[in-house]
């Protein structure tokens, strides 16, 4: 960052926490329902799906064959831990290169058999570690938004929880991206961009305000194609509803693009993203 | 400006001796050694005494790597909407106005076409001057037009980054900048057109996360540093500190992340051969 005045914006003191940052606390409920909570009440005959065929099995990220509503349907999604030891397991959701790599290894899977995928974001952000450096880390998501962007197979995604950068990113590049509700997608963390421009991580209720990332700012700056409604209070009050409401909107999205052949995917996929970010010219 | 800044422990240098050397000299960060400033440029900015690699900025690398320092730019006119009225300790808008007062240029990035050794070639190229040569909604679409002209003329594609990631300040859609890219190389791809990725120092986050690291050859300057998390953030989160070298060129080059580590010297001679394999 650039050097910056000594005089910092005078912001007012709000009595309620801001809606962006209500909306991160619910991004990040201890009760969210996570990938598989969605999986196990959407998906029959689900099997997993291990391994990037290189390195290893990335827990973090979950991939599957399925039934849903009718049809075989490639899952791929991040996932999160509940308790101490699961989140451990998981990672706190943070994928790895492998992880990433496995994500792509059952997409292209998908796509030479001819089946629809469908993506889960949920994750602070790619894992920041030695280790995930050392195995390529920025191959590994730059990797995945290319191949993505040529799958001739519908590809439908959602950001169930917290769609941390790249790290979501790299599961993003669909023909239709949705949020949840009460889901957050963004750049940066509110709490490092906090750190950053105001020197202070704990003025991350105005970073949050900041960076627009609820599900309506996106929805209006045309990066995604729909909202998922939660239950009243947020999914974690009724997961099985919350279930339901999401299962409605996959079927829908998935019988938008049921009709168009590969390529037409792939220029849909192009067209989308292409228009993305307004400029003076 | 001083000629060198002072630093801990080492004596500084009279006011007198200040003012006669103005400019003419600079001190290697890397040798610490006082070099000649003239040798430094005739060294393509790189320390004669210790190889160590100066930042330059986009003008210079164009410079250096385009023949006889002709090239016709593109896409200079467009300029960031501030889409999301983001205010830190300054509004954005006013940072991106100091932006292109001190770089003269729109945003971060030059876009060239010119000749590498008589082939023509499409350059884009990052200025790290501008806001850390973060990319935005600007920089995302001159680059996937840069790509597109490649795909469309079949003229090879270098992109040369220089960037701390995406641009905070344009939210997500900085990050939505990465797909866009992205699918534009997959074009390229499959038009079978090359396209070089020079990391040079520093390139991490979203830069390397997308583009940078999908370059038929990924090649760097030596010592550069080339990540996706910052090694602050790393550091933080692992709460130990990190090797020695670790996300320099030459660590990459090791896990076999990239193709080559090339010297600056000899970067345009190298990027005119692997054409010749691609193309010729
Ligand atoms: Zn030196």
């Amino acid at each position: 960052m650039d050097s910056d005045a000594n005089v910092a914006v005078p912001v007012e003191e709000a009595a309620e926490a801001h809606p962006a940052w209500r909306r991160v606390q619910l991004a990040r409920h201890p009760k969210r329902p996570h990938s598989l909570d969605y999986i196990q009440r959407l998906v029959t005959d689900f099997q997993e799906i291990h391994g990037d065929r290189n390195f290893g099995d990335d827990p973090a990220i979950v991939a599957g064959l399925g039934q849903f509503e009718g049809r075989a349907v490639m899952w791929v999604a991040e996932q999160k831990g509940r308790d101490t030891k699961q989140k451990l397991y998981r990672n706190f959701g943070m994928p790895k290169p492998e992880g990433y790599r496995k994500a792509l290894r059952a997409m292209q899977l998908a796509a030479k058999f001819g089946r629809p995928i469908i993506t889960l974001l949920d994750t602070p952000g790619a894992y920041p570690g030695i280790d995930a450096e050392e195995r390529g880390q920025a191959e590994a998501i730059a990797r995945n938004l290319r191949e993505m962007a040529r799958l001739p197979v519908p590809v439908v995604v959602v950001c169930i929880g917290e769609g941390g950068s790249g790290g979501a990113l790299a599961l993003g590049v669909g023909n239709t991206v949705l949020m949840l509700e009460n889901a957050v997608y963004s750049v940066i963390s509110p709490e490092s961009c906090a750190s950053i421009i105001y020197r202070d991580s704990g003025k991350a209720e105005q970073a949050a305000a900041a960076l627009r990332l609820a599900a309506e700012d996106l929805l209006s700056l045309g990066l995604i194609d729909g909202i998922v409604p939660e239950p009243p209070g947020g999914a974690q009050e009724d997961p099985a509803a919350a279930a339901e409401f999401l299962r409605g909107h996959l079927v829908l999205r998935l019988d938008e693009l049921a009709g168009m052949s590969g390529d037409q995917l792939v220029n849909h996929r192009y067209a989308k993203f292409r228009k993305m970010g307004n400029f003076f010219a | 400006m001083a000629w060198f800044k002072r630093e801990s422990g080492e004596l500084d240098t009279s006011g007198e001796k200040k003012v006669r050397t103005e400019g003419l000299w600079v001190k290697c960060e890397s040798c610490r050694q006082i070099i000649w400033k003239k040798d430094l440029e005739d060294n393509m900015n790189v320390c004669p005494k210790c190889d160590k690699h100066f930042r330059i900025d986009a003008r210079t690398r164009l410079a250096q790597l385009l023949d006889d320092n002709q090239y016709e730019t593109f896409d200079g006119n467009i300029s960031s909407t501030d889409p999301l009225k983001f205010v830190d300790l300054m509004p954005y808008s006013s940072r991106l106005k100091q932006a292109q007062k001190d770089t003269g240029l729109k945003d971060a990035i030059i876009n060239s076409q010119g000749k590498l050794l008589g082939r023509p070639v499409v350059a884009s190229v990052m200025e790290y001057a501008f806001i850390g040569g973060s990319m935005g909604a600007v920089v995302g679409e001159a680059i996937t037009r840069a790509v597109e002209r490649a795909a469309d003329t079949r003229m090879p594609l270098i992109i040369v980054s220089a960037s701390g990631g995406a641009r905070m300040m344009e939210g997500v859609i900085s990050l939505m900048q990465l797909a866009k890219i992205s699918a534009a190389l997959a074009r390229l791809d499959e038009a079978k057109v090359p396209f070089i990725s020079l990391l040079t120092d520093p390139t991490t986050g979203g830069v390397t996360a997308s583009f940078a690291m999908l370059g038929d050859l990924n090649i760097a300057e030596p010592g550069a540093l080339i990540g996706f998390a910052g090694p602050r953030v790393i550091e933080q989160t692992i709460r130990q500190k990190l090797p020695e070298g670790f996300q320099r060129s030459e660590f990459l080059l090791k896990h076999g992340m990239l193709d080559a580590v090339v010297p600056r010297l000899e970067m345009k001679a190298y990027i005119s051969t692997a054409l010749k394999f691609f193309v010729d």
